[in-house]
C-alpha cells in the first residue's frame, strides 16, 4: 500500500465514511468527522504510519489536506 | 474581530498583574459588546440594568450573568444553523439542565486553549491514558454531557486509552491487568470525574484487594467535590486513598466550569488552584456584589475570554472561594491562586459526578 492509500484508509477506518468522501475533507463538515470522530481519525493514523503525533498536531490538524503538510514533520510523504 | 490566534500565542501562566487586567479588559468588553450585537434577551439584560460600555476602565466592572441563567434561557450568539456542538451542564431530574451553544469557532478555541494550559503540566508529548469512567458516556455524539466533554478533551492528552469501566459502570479487571502490563514501567496518564474516581475505581480496589502499581502515574481530575464533602472527605484524604490502593502520587485537581469549558482552573504541586492568562477569578461579597480582598470568602466568578458563540464570558457561579495569592505562588506560575470552599447554600447539588451520584 501506498502512503496516500493508507492516508485515505484511516479515513475511511477511523471515521467510518466511503472512501471517495475522503479527499479535500474538512474537521467538522461532516457529522463523522467530529471531536469523537477526531480521536479515532488520530489513532489510525499514527497506527499506519507508526508514529505518534504531538497534542498541537492534533490540535491543528483540521483537514486532510492539512494532515499532509503535518506528516511531513514525522518524515511521512503522501 | 478578537484575534484568538494572537491571544493563544502567549504561554498561559505567562502574564503578571498588570499585563494580565490589560489583556483580559480589551478581549471581555470586546466580547461584551459582540454578544450586545448578536444576543437579544442578552442585549436586554444590559438595557435593563442600565450598563454602559463607554467608561469601562477593568474587567472587573463589566456586568456579569448568574451561572443559572443558561438554564432559564436560551442564551446564544450564533445562528440556529451553525449550533455544531451542545454541552447540557449537569441537572439532576426535576431540575432544569444548561445548554450552551458552541459553533466551530468556539469549540476550537476550548480544545487549543485546554490543550495549552494541561500542556504546561503534562508536556505534549502524549502518555497512555487511563479513564476512569465508562464509554458509555460518549454514546450520544451531538450532544454530550460536561462529563463527555471533559473527557473528550483531556484525550488530547493520550494515547492507547483505555476505559476502566464497562457501560454497567463496574471495573473491568481483566482489561485493566492487560493495559498495565502492556505499558509497565512507562508514565501513565489517568483522568477522571473526583466522584467517579471515588466510588467506583478507588472503592472498587479496596473491596478485591487488586492493588495495580501506578506509582509513575500522572491523574487529573475535576468535576467538584459535593458528593464527596458530603460525606466528609477531604481532598487530602482522597489523595491518601489513591496511595494507598494504587500507589499513585502525582495527582492534581481542577476548578472548571461546563459554561466555560477549556478555560479550566488546574492544582499545582503546592495544592493551589490557578487561573491561566485565558480567564480570571473574582472573588463577590455575597451581599452587594463589591469586590473582596485577597483572603477573603465570597461567591466566585469566572470570567474567561473563549465564549464567542454564547454570552457567558462573565459568570457569577453558585461557588464561595478565595483568593490566596497573586503573581507569587512557589510554583512560579503567575495570576492568581485560589481555593474553591464549596457550593453556596441552598444552590442545587450540581457538578460533573455529582449529577450520576443522584441517579442518572
Amino acid at each position: 500500500m501506498t502512503n496516500r492509500e493508507k492516508y485515505i484508509n484511516a479515513f475511511v477506518e477511523g471515521l467510518e465514511i466511503a472512501e471517495d468522501k475522503v479527499v479535500g475533507l474538512e474537521y467538522q463538515a461532516i457529522p463523522e468527522w467530529d471531536s469523537v470522530g477526531h480521536m479515532s481519525l488520530v489513532a489510525c493514523i499514527e497506527d499506519a504510519f507508526e508514529i505518534m503525533m504531538d497534542t498541537d498536531d492534533i490540535v491543528d490538524f483540521s483537514s486532510y489536506e492539512k494532515g499532509i503538510e503535518i506528516l511531513k514533520k514525522y518524515d511521512v510523504e503522501i | 474581530m478578537i484575534d484568538y490566534e494572537k491571544c493563544l500565542e502567549n504561554p498561559p501562566y505567562s502574564l503578571g498583574k498588570e499585563e494580565k487586567e490589560a489583556f483580559l479588559t480589551k478581549y471581555l468588553l470586546e466580547l461584551t459588546k459582540h454578544h450586545k450585537e448578536s444576543c437579544r434577551p442578552y442585549e436586554k439584560i444590559l438595557e435593563a440594568e442600565n450598563v454602559n460600555l463607554n467608561n469601562v476602565c477593568s474587567y472587573e466592572e463589566l456586568p456579569f450573568l448568574p451561572v443559572r441563567m443558561f438554564k432559564d434561557m436560551e442564551l446564544r450568539s450564533i445562528e440556529e444553523e451553525e449550533i455544531k456542538k451542545t454541552i447540557t451542564s449537569s441537572g439532576t431530574t426535576g431540575q432544569q439542565v444548561s445548554r450552551i451553544y458552541l459553533d466551530q469557532k468556539t469549540s476550537m478555541l476550548q480544545t487549543k486553549t485546554l490543550t495549552k494550559i494541561v500542556g504546561d503540566f503534562l508536556g505534549n508529548k502524549r502518555l497512555p491514558m487511563l479513564i476512569l469512567d465508562s464509554s458509555a458516556v460518549l454514546k450520544d455524539r451531538k450532544m454530550f454531557s460536561a462529563r463527555g466533554a471533559g473527557i473528550l478533551g483531556f484525550s488530547i492528552f493520550g494515547r492507547d486509552k483505555m476505559y476502566a469501566l464497562n457501560e454497567n459502570m463496574e471495573l473491568d479487571l481483566e482489561g485493566l491487568q492487560m493495559f498495565l502490563e502492556k505499558h509497565k514501567g512507562e508514565k501513565i496518564f489517568l483522568f477522571g470525574f473526583t466522584f467517579m474516581i471515588w466510588q467506583y475505581f478507588c472503592s472498587e480496589l479496596e473491596r478485591t484487594g487488586f492493588h495495580p502499581d501506578l506509582s509513575k502515574g500522572v491523574l487529573i481530575h475535576g468535576g467538584g467535590w459535593k458528593k464527596l464533602d458530603s460525606f466528609h472527605i477531604s481532598s487530602k484524604a482522597f489523595k491518601e486513598k489513591l496511595r494507598q490502593v494504587c500507589g499513585i502520587s502525582e495527582v492534581y485537581d481542577y476548578y472548571g466550569m461546563a459554561e466555560q469549558t477549556g478555560t479550566i482552573y488546574m492544582e499545582c504541586e503546592y495544592g493551589h488552584l490557578h487561573a491561566s492568562i485565558f480567564s480570571d477569578i473574582l472573588i463577590r461579597r455575597p451581599g452587594d456584589f463589591s469586590l473582596a480582598s485577597i483572603g477573603e470568602e465570597g461567591l466566585i466568578e469566572t470570567v474567561s475570554v473563549l465564549p464567542w458563540s454564547y454570552p457567558g464570558h462573565l459568570l457569577l457561579t453558585e461557588d464561595e472561594g478565595v483568593i490566596l495569592g497573586e503573581d507569587d505562588c512557589p510554583c512560579k506560575r503567575k495570576g492568581k491562586y485560589f481555593k474553591v470552599k464549596g457550593r453556596i447554600r441552598n444552590a442545587e447539588l450540581r457538578g460533573c459526578s455529582d449529577t450520576y451520584a443522584e441517579g442518572i
